[in-house]
């Protein structure tokens, strides 16, 4: 797999904005960015409402998944290409989700809606295109992608441990991330043994990643061993989803999971070690 | 659009005495413009990042301390320095 393989550009996109075979799929953390406006033909999939459970704290099941990939008109055999603000943060998460239930052909847009915006490209204000709908079928979650709390535990000491939240939230000063109230886990600090590798150093200010040779050597540089299995994690683990995608997609790491409890489930736990302060 | 409004959003429901608060507008020639705006901590690194609202404005909830806010925005980016406190809220305008 290569770069080309799982990140576009705005002029592929532009390119292939009315290709049926191509789904463009929006995902905000502001879910309500899509009703200001959106690139042309662009689907919306909303992080909250369609990818979580209703009632238990877990993504849709296997069937929910095929209900709502369905309902939006994509097909298995489509090209899904992921955009949204913040970085990329909530498509990255979508992308990671989408592999999760074994989406062949999934695509990151390089830089997201704020490059898209940036570079004052083309939005729309229209309502969401009309799709036919499919009989998607999706295949049972791929847990060598997916960490829950035991393997997070579990990895102390012997896994790479990799907290891709700011500095601040690694060392216990902020409980979230400074755009959003302070709320949500029971205590701040990290993961023993962990690396505090914010998710921002593998991009760029306008959103898109950085090259592979500055990926590589940012991760090394503070003591990754990519000859490991990694575990990545954040706070509700959309930021961790974006450096999965970095790991895993970009610089083709074989045994990387994305710990989507992370810090909300993990700083609730009872009884389990934490440590604060920087590395 | 009437014009960018002065400071940031409207503090109401917001529970001010508990929070550290940035926030404030960005503006081209008084008219807010639509952009991004990242906290970087004292240490130069990104903390946060949030769209500028249709009035131009954004909002941290950060710690006491320097910062740096950067707008990035259409063929421009500006950087301004804040130093927050708790228990009100820092204004910052910012001109590109």
């Amino acid at each position: 797999m290569s770069r080309s393989d799982v990140l576009v550009g705005a002029d592929w996109v532009e390119a292939h904005i009315d290709d049926p075979k191509v789904v463009i799929v929006e995902v905000d953390e502001d879910t309500s960015a899509y009703d200001k406006n959106h690139i042309k033909n662009a689907v919306r999939i909303d992080w909250k409402k369609d990818l979580q459970d209703p009632v238990r704290r877990d993504f849709v099941d296997q069937a929910g998944f095929e209900a709502l990939l369905s309902a939006k008109g994509i097909a298995n055999d489509d090209t899904v290409v992921l955009y949204g603000g913040n970085n990329n943060w909530f498509a990255a998460y979508a992308y990671w989700y989408f592999k999760l239930y074994g989406h062949e052909d999934v695509k990151l847009l390089d830089g997201g809606r704020k490059k898209w915006e940036l570079d004052s490209r083309d939005l729309v204000a229209t309502a969401s295109p009309e799709r036919t709908a499919t009989e998607y079928k999706a295949k049972a979650q791929d847990t060598s992608i997916r960490a829950f709390r035991d393997d997070a535990v579990a990895a102390i000491g012997s896994l790479n441990l990799v907290d891709v939240r700011s500095p601040d939230e690694f060392s216990g000063k902020l409980l979230a991330p400074a755009h959003l109230p302070q709320e949500q886990s029971q205590r701040p600090g990290h993961i023993p043994s962990a690396r505090n590798i914010p998710w921002s150093k593998s991009a760029n200010d306008d959103g898109t990643f950085k090259s592979d040779d500055e990926l590589k050597e940012l991760y090394e540089g503070e003591g990754v061993d990519l000859a490991k299995d990694t575990i990545a994690y954040c706070r509700i683990g959309e930021r961790s989803a974006h450096t999965w995608f970095v790991l895993h997609e970009l610089l083709g790491q074989p045994n990387v999971k994305n710990y989507d409890g992370s810090w909300t489930e993990y700083g609730s736990l009872v009884g389990v070690p934490i440590e604060l302060g920087a590395n | 659009m009437c014009g960018a409004k002065a400071g940031g959003p409207d503090l109401a429901g917001i529970d001010v005495a508990s929070e550290t608060i940035i926030q404030g507008s960005v503006t081209r020639d008084g008219e807010p413009v639509s952009g991004y705006v990242r906290l970087l901590d004292g240490g130069g690194e990104f903390t946060a990042e949030v769209p500028t609202s249709a009035t131009g404005q954004f909002r941290f909830f950060a710690a006491p301390g320097t910062w740096t806010l950067r707008a990035l925005v259409p063929g421009a980016t500006v950087d301004r320095t804040v130093v927050a406190q708790k228990g009100t809220a820092a204004e910052v305008a910012i001109a590109v």
